[in-house]
């Protein structure tokens, strides 16, 4: 085809647009801390360790009085940045960063004071501000000060959220276009002449199936057919994302991949889940072994065979890719098989929320959200 | 967040302006080289659009599954269809032997066939899938004649971009672009499993689309028509159309 060429220089554009787009954020602003950085947080926490026992240090930067904004060194003459135009954005930046966080906070009721006139308070966004600059950093992992790494870096979040609402439309709409023929059958063909393997005892949007039901659901498949693809690119974009950033920054290997594959560390996990025993000191910075299978799990066969079963449903799609569905044993075990893994997501969406709710609804949320690392010692 | 170096500033300053400009020019791109849907508007066009551009990209010669004989379905499923008219039940009484096929717009000898006309062009028989958006399916074999070998007759002018197709119904008709219309396995047909094509699968005359879904085949088709723009001709936006609100490409 004479087009041939120009179409596919969208592709080879768009690719490396990506992966550059990828390297730009995927860089750890941990390893780059400064020295002044690290001293300032390190005056700034013995400060508060100070003030807890009543006494009054200088501010970082050499600053006496806090400053209104919380931003360290925005009115104090000794910081080294004070005035150049990156110091300028940071503070910016900083200020728009503070303020979103207050804002989900008081959405999540995490913090119940929010009033600026609270000396600890604003301190202690101080340090929030320097704090999360880095994460693992050795500065942070003092053994009497908890990890104030955040839980998961931006990208992780990004992707985790945009994630959240394709599967949600994705779900709803999938359900949506399920009705118009809740049947499901093996093999290459199926209709309402031919025997199901299994039904879904629910009434369908459509007359011509035998649902059992004296009435007709409306339909909705229009909508629902343009939202579904539509998330559905979303998704497997972003999911394209999040692989190349899971890979280059060795996300999957360190976090996912199992670092204990004993048996014995099978055992503890699901002994103290037995016992109903709340979460180790661990496992608010890292995922145990049963996460760690789930989440592989989830990443790497539920989420691939969603899309590749879908995929297999595509008239088009298989016509320039015939063994996608004829590996799956043709158009309807694609079909069934999508529906079954969609039900297996599911219920890994129901059994994540409840591991959250019952870990702590609000501190896991603001970990997903603002990256927030856990502060104990301000919930007790 | 609060502490960005400059050099990540700068950097993603950098990829912020690649991404935009690449989008910029992949948007040029794509309306230069017809990968844009005529639905692409609205909070779902973006991903119509993907859709359609990856379809156009990467099966653009790609033929639909053909399936061996043992595998035709037994029990194929015929969709339900509005009342037919009286223009219908008129042709049907006489057979229709007076059924004619009108082929227009942009082609340089415009045509009227009748189906015995049809049968003298080269006769293609395919054993291929129908495809419901519901989900349910059925296979069948499907005898009739290719679609461009009509045009090929009648000859298409050169700005030709779309085809739409009409079925004697009313308010049922549907459109595709040229790289469909001129497909190998888009058929005009006249039969079904070695019978004249029954009434109920869309007899005398369906177009078969088998690389998009089971509504881009229009029954009881009577004119087409080649044009360069389908402005007007997208179900999808014309609220009295049976496809109103599904997507205008179902080739998914």
């Amino acid at each position: 085809m004479k087009h041939s060429g120009p179409r596919l220089l969208v592709l080879f554009w768009l690719i490396p647009t990506f992966c550059f787009t990828c390297s730009a954020v995927n860089k750890n602003p941990c390893s780059v801390i400064t020295r002044v950085e690290a001293e300032a947080l390190s005056r700034i926490r013995a400060r508060r360790r100070n003030r807890r026992n009543g006494a009054v240090l200088p501010l970082p930067g050499g600053c006496s009085q806090p400053s209104t904004h919380g931003i360290p060194g925005s009115r104090c003459t000794g910081h080294p940045l004070q005035g150049s135009h990156v110091h300028l954005a940071r503070q910016a930046l900083s200020r728009v960063s503070e303020a979103t966080e207050r804002l989900l906070s008081q959405i999540l009721g995490a913090i119940p004071q929010l009033s600026g006139k609270n000396q600890k308070n604003s301190a202690r966004k101080r340090e929030t501000s320097l704090r999360r600059t880095c994460y693992a950093s050795p500065v942070s992992s003092t053994a009497s000060q908890p990890n104030r790494a955040p839980r998961h870096t931006g990208l992780i979040r990004a992707t985790h959220w945009i994630t959240v609402i394709s599967f949600v439309a994705l779900l709803v709409t999938g359900v949506e276009i399920l009705i118009s023929h809740p049947r499901f059958y093996w093999g290459e063909v199926g209709n309402s002449l031919t025997p199901p393997l299994f039904k879904i005892p629910i009434p369908s949007s459509r007359s011509t199936v035998p649902s059992g039901y004296g009435y007709v659901l409306p339909d909705q498949n229009g909508w629902s057919r343009y939202l579904h693809f539509e998330a559905a690119w979303a998704l497997m974009l972003t999911g394209l994302v999040y692989f190349i950033y899971g890979l280059w920054t060795r996300h999957f290997r360190r976090n996912l991949f199992p670092a204990d594959r004993t048996w014995a560390a099978f055992r503890r996990v699901i002994a103290r889940h037995l016992r109903l025993a709340p979460p180790d000191e661990a496992d608010a910075r890292s995922y145990n072994v049963l996460q760690r299978i789930t989440y592989l799990l989830v990443v790497f066969v539920l989420f691939p065979l969603v899309i590749w079963t879908g995929l297999a449903m595509s008239p088009s799609f298989n016509s320039a890719v015939p063994w996608a569905v004829n590996a799956l044993g043709g158009r309807q075990s694609a079909r069934t098989v999508h529906f079954l893994v969609s039900v297996s997501l599911v219920l890994f969406l129901v059994v994540h929320v409840l591991m959250i709710a019952i870990t702590g609804f609000t501190s896991r949320m603001r970990e997903m959200i603002t990256g927030g690392a856990a502060r104990s010692e301000e919930h007790s | 967040m609060s502490n960005i170096s400059r050099r990540r500033f700068v950097k993603a300053g950098l990829a912020t302006t690649a991404g935009v400009s690449g989008l910029a020019v992949a948007a040029k791109l794509a309306h230069r080289y017809g990968l844009v849907p005529p639905d692409s508007g609205g909070i779902f066009g973006p991903g119509e659009t993907l859709t359609y551009a990856a379809h156009r990209i990467f099966s653009q010669h790609s033929l639909a599954r053909e399936f061996p004989r043992n595998m035709i379905s037994k029990d194929p499923f015929a969709n339900s269809i509005a009342p037919l008219s009286d223009g219908f039940k008129r042709l049907q009484s006489g057979g229709f032997a007076d059924w004619r096929l009108s082929v227009e717009g942009m082609v340089a000898q415009p045509a009227t066939l009748s189906l015995s006309d049809l049968k003298t062009f080269p006769v293609r028989s395919q054993i291929t899938e129908v495809v419901c958006e519901e989900g349910w399916s059925y296979i069948a074999e499907w005898i009739g004649t290719p679609l461009h070998e009509v045009l090929k007759t009648v000859g298409v002018l050169r700005q030709a971009r779309y085809l739409v197709y009409f079925s004697i119904e009313p308010d049922w008709w549907d459109s595709i672009d040229m790289e469909d219309a001129l497909h190998p396995q888009t058929l005009l047909v006249w039969a079904m499993n070695d019978a004249d094509l029954p009434v109920s699968f869309g007899g005398p005359l369906r177009l078969r689309v088998p690389r998009q879904l089971g509504y881009k085949s229009v029954k009881f088709v009577t004119r087409v028509m080649v044009t360069d723009s389908v402005k007007g001709f997208v179900p999808a936006l014309d609220p009295n159309s049976p496809n109103y609100n599904y997507s205008w490409y179902a080739g998914i």
